[in-house]
C-alpha cells in the first residue's frame, strides 16, 4: 500500500495495484494513470486486458491490492472497501458498443443521466448536445439496429461521455467496424478523445489503434505488465518477442503527394498505394522490412537512403536498429549481419525499403 | 472475405452481435448467406415411419375436438350459452383466471428472476419446489392448499382467527388454486429468457450509473418482455382450465366457485350436451390463446395485438 503514497498524486490519476484470480488466470497489476494523457494498454488476447477493465469499472473485485480513483478508494478488499459500478465516476465504451436496443439513439444517451436521476427534460436535452457534438443529430430517434456500426460507436462514446466520468474505458472501440469506417472512425475518435479532460484508458490488440490514439503504451502479457513507454521508445527497445512482432513498427506522419509520402522534415519515399487521395497520412514499415547495407544499394527498392546508426538493441538473434537521419525509424536485422556489416552506433548505413512495405492510411 | 462483402455488411444496418443471446442473432449475420443458398438444400424428408407415427399423432389431437364438434347441439347453442348459469361460471373463470395471472406476474417474474441470476444453496431444490405443481396432479395440490390455507390448516387457521379471512370455498380460494398451479409456467419461460439474456447490458447500463434496480427496470424487463408475455398467456390458460385443485380446495359453488371447467364436469352428469357446447367455449378460447402465442413466438414485431386480436375471438 505504501507504494501508492498520497503525495505522489497529481492533479488526477487512477492508480492500481493489486492482484485477480480467475481460475487458473492471474492478473497482476501495477499501473498508474493521469489525467490528460491517453494511455493504451496493448495486449494479445488472453493476456488479462479485459479482466483489468472489469476491475476497473467495479464488475470484477480486486482479490488482494487496492484501486484509487482521484484520490478515493474504490476497491481495497483488505479495508473492506468497494464501490459498485454505479457509483464510480468511470464510463466504459464495450467492444461490442452494448447499446439498448429497446431505446433509441437519445434514449441510450440519455441513460446514464437518467440513471442518476437528472430530470427527464434535462437528460434528453443534454443527450441531443452530445449526438450534436459526435454528427448523429439527424439519427437521434433511430435504433441501435437501424444504425451502422461507426454510428453505433459514436453513440457509445457519446452514451459513456455524457455521464461526465472521471476515468473513461475504451474497449477494443474499433475492433468491432470493418476497414473501411474503421479510419474515419479512428480519426473523430482521437478528436473527442482530446476534448475530453479525465483520464483515458484505451484497451486494444491493434497496434495501429494505440498509434493514432495513444501517447503512452502499455503492454500487457499473461497477466503482468511487461513495459510501459511511448510507441517510440518500444519500437527501439522492445522488452519482449510480442511486442517487437506486434507493437514495435514504425510510425511515420507525412502528407501523400501523388503517391510519395512528404515527412515533416521534408524527406520523401515512395508508397506503392494506388487508391489513397493526397492529404495527410500515417505509414507503418515493419523494422523487418527495412535492410540495411555497406554502400548504396542498387536494385528493386524504391526507397533508398543515407542514415546513421543510432542504438543497436540485441535480442536473441535479432537486432534492432534505430536510425538516425532524415527517416528516423528502426530496421530489425540478425546478429550475422549486424557483424557482417561491422555496425556500431555512429557509423553511416544505408537504409532500403520496398514501396509496397508501406502500410499507409489516411490520418 | 471480398471487398464487396465487406461493404455490404458495412451498409447493412447493424448486423451487430451485441443481443448475442437474445435469439434474434443469426438472422443479421448469417442473413446475406442464406437466400443464396437456400435453394440447394434439399427439402428434408421424414424417414417413413417416423412420418406415419407423426401423423397418428396428430389424428390423436385432432379426433377429440372432431369428436365434440360432431356431437355438439348446434340447435341448442344459442339457449346454452346464455343460459345464465353457464354465463355466471364463465364470468368467474374469466375473472379467476385474470385474478391468477396478475399474481403470476407479480410474484412469479421476480422469483424467476432470483433462480436465473442469484446463486444460492439449494438452487435448483428451491427451482423443484417452484414448480413441483406443474407436475403433481392438481387434486393433490388442492388438498395440499387445504392443509396450508384450510380453516384448520398450518397457516389458515391463523388467516380465520386473526384476519377472518377464509380462503377455502371462496372466490378467492379459486384465484389461489389457480395461481397455485399456473405460475410455474410464468416462471419457467421467464427463467429461461433471463438466462439467455446478455447480461452485458446489464453491465454496461451499471457502468452508466444505474442501480440494480433501475437497471432491472430499464434493460432487463424490456429485454425479456416477450418471454414475460408469452409465460403469461400460458399461465392464464392453465389457470382457465384448472379443475382439480380448485375444486378440491375451492368447493363447487354457483357463482362463487363454479368456474366452467367445473360447471363442465358437472353437466356432463345431468345433461352431456350442454357439457360439450361448454367443453368447445373452453377449446375455443383456448385455441385462440396458443394462435396467439404462436404469433408472439415466431416474433413477427409487435406481436402484442397479434395476441390481443387472438384471444378475443
Amino acid at each position: 500500500m505504501s507504494r501508492l503514497s498520497q503525495a505522489s498524486r497529481v492533479s488526477m490519476s487512477l492508480e492500481v495495484a493489486g492482484r485477480v484470480r480467475r481460475g487458473s488466470f492471474e492478473l497482476e497489476l501495477e499501473l498508474t494513470v493521469d489525467s490528460g494523457e491517453t494511455v493504451a494498454l496493448l495486449g494479445p488476447n488472453g493476456a488479462g486486458k479485459t479482466t483489468l477493465l472489469r476491475v476497473l469499472a467495479g464488475l470484477q473485485p480486486l482479490d488482494d491490492g487496492l484501486l484509487r480513483l482521484d484520490g478515493r478508494t474504490l476497491d481495497d478488499p483488505a479495508g473492506r472497501v468497494f464501490v459498485l459500478p454505479e457509483q464510480r465516476p468511470i464510463a466504459v465504451v464495450f467492444q461490442q458498443y452494448l447499446l439498448f436496443p429497446n431505446l433509441s439513439a437519445l434514449e441510450n444517451v440519455a441513460f446514464g443521466l437518467r440513471a442518476r436521476g437528472t430530470p427527464r427534460a434535462e437528460a434528453r436535452r443534454s443527450a441531443a448536445a452530445w449526438l450534436d457534438r459526435v454528427g448523429l443529430a439527424s439519427l437521434a430517434r433511430r435504433r441501435p439496429e437501424q444504425l451502422s456500426g461507426g454510428q453505433q460507436q459514436r453513440v457509445a462514446l457519446a452514451r459513456a461521455l455524457a455521464t461526465e466520468p472521471a476515468l473513461l474505458l475504451l474497449d477494443e472501440p474499433l475492433a468491432a467496424l470493418d476497414a473501411a469506417t474503421r479510419n474515419d472512425v479512428r480519426r473523430d475518435l482521437r478528436q473527442h478523445l482530446s476534448g475530453f479532460g479525465g483520464i483515458r484508458l484505451l484497451i486494444t490488440h491493434d497496434p495501429l489503434d494505440a498509434h493514432a490514439l495513444a501517447d503512452q503504451v502499455i503492454v500487457l502479457e499473461e497477466g503482468r505488465v511487461t513495459q510501459r513507454a511511448t510507441l517510440a521508445e518500444i519500437t527501439a527497445h522492445p522488452r519482449s518477442r510480442y511486442v517487437a512482432e506486434l507493437v514495435g513498427v514504425n510510425l511515420l506522419h507525412g502528407t501523400l503527394r501523388y503517391g510519395t509520402l512528404v515527412l515533416a522534415g521534408g524527406a520523401e519515399l515512395i508508397s506503392a498505394e494506388a487508391d489513397l487521395t493526397d492529404g495527410p497520412v500515417r505509414a507503418v514499415i515493419r523494422p523487418q522490412a527495412i535492410s540495411l547495407h555497406d554502400s548504396r544499394p542498387h536494385g528493386s527498392p524504391r526507397n533508398v537512403w543515407a542514415a546513421t546508426v543510432a542504438e543497436l538493441d540485441r535480442h536473441g538473434d535479432r537486432v534492432r536498429v534505430r536510425l538516425d537521419g532524415p527517416i528516423a525509424v528502426t530496421a530489425e536485422v540478425t546478429a550475422a549481419a549486424v557483424a557482417e556489416l561491422g555496425l556500431h552506433p555512429g557509423d553511416p548505413v544505408w537504409a532500403s525499403v520496398k514501396a509496397t512495405e508501406l502500410e499507409i492510411t489516411p490520418a | 472475405m471480398t471487398p464487396r462483402a465487406r461493404i455490404r455488411r458495412a451498409t447493412t444496418p447493424s448486423p451487430g452481435g451485441q443481443d448475442a443471446g437474445a435469439g434474434g442473432t443469426g438472422t443479421g449475420a448469417a442473413g446475406a448467406g442464406r437466400t443464396d443458398t437456400r435453394r440447394r438444400i434439399p427439402r428434408e424428408r421424414l424417414p417413413l415411419p417416423a412420418l406415419l407415427l407423426a401423423v397418428l399423432a396428430i389424428t390423436f389431437f385432432a379426433l377429440p375436438l372432431i369428436g365434440l364438434l360432431w356431437r355438439a347441439p348446434w340447435s341448442q347453442a344459442g339457449r346454452i350459452l346464455t343460459d345464465p348459469a353457464v354465463r355466471k361460471a364463465l364470468r368467474l373463470s374469466l375473472i379467476c383466471s385474470l385474478w391468477a395471472t396478475a399474481l403470476s406476474l407479480l410474484f412469479g417474474v421476480p422469483l424467476s428472476w432470483l433462480l436465473a441470476r442469484i446463486r444460492f444453496p439449494g438452487r435448483s431444490l428451491v427451482r423443484a419446489l417452484c414448480t413441483l405443481s406443474m407436475v403433481v396432479p392438481p387434486v393433490v395440490g388442492g388438498v395440499a392448499l387445504f392443509a396450508a390455507l384450510g380453516r384448520r390448516g398450518l397457516v389458515g387457521q391463523w388467516l380465520d382467527r386473526w384476519f377472518d379471512l377464509r380462503l377455502p370455498f371462496s372466490t378467492a380460494g379459486v384465484v389461489v388454486a389457480q395461481t397455485f398451479v399456473a405460475m410455474p409456467f410464468l416462471v419457467l419461460t421467464v427463467e429461461s429468457a433471463l438466462r439467455q439474456h446478455d447480461r452485458r447490458l446489464e453491465e454496461a447500463a451499471r457502468t452508466l450509473g444505474a442501480s440494480a434496480w433501475y437497471t432491472f427496470r430499464r434493460v432487463t424487463l424490456p429485454a425479456v418482455r416477450p418471454a414475460v408475455v408469452a409465460g403469461a398467456v400460458l399461465a392464464w390458460a392453465r389457470a382457465l382450465g384448472e379443475f382439480g385443485a380448485t375444486i378440491t380446495f375451492a368447493g363447487n359453488f354457483p357463482g362463487r366457485t363454479q368456474t366452467l371447467p367445473i360447471a363442465t364436469y358437472l353437466a356432463l352428469e345431468t345433461d352431456p350436451a350442454d357439457a360439450v357446447m361448454l367443453s368447445l367455449v373452453l377449446i375455443a378460447t383456448s385455441f385462440a390463446v396458443l394462435v396467439g402465442l404462436r404469433d408472439r413466438w415466431l416474433g413477427a414485431g409487435e406481436a402484442m395485438p397479434a395476441i390481443d386480436s387472438g384471444s378475443s375471438r
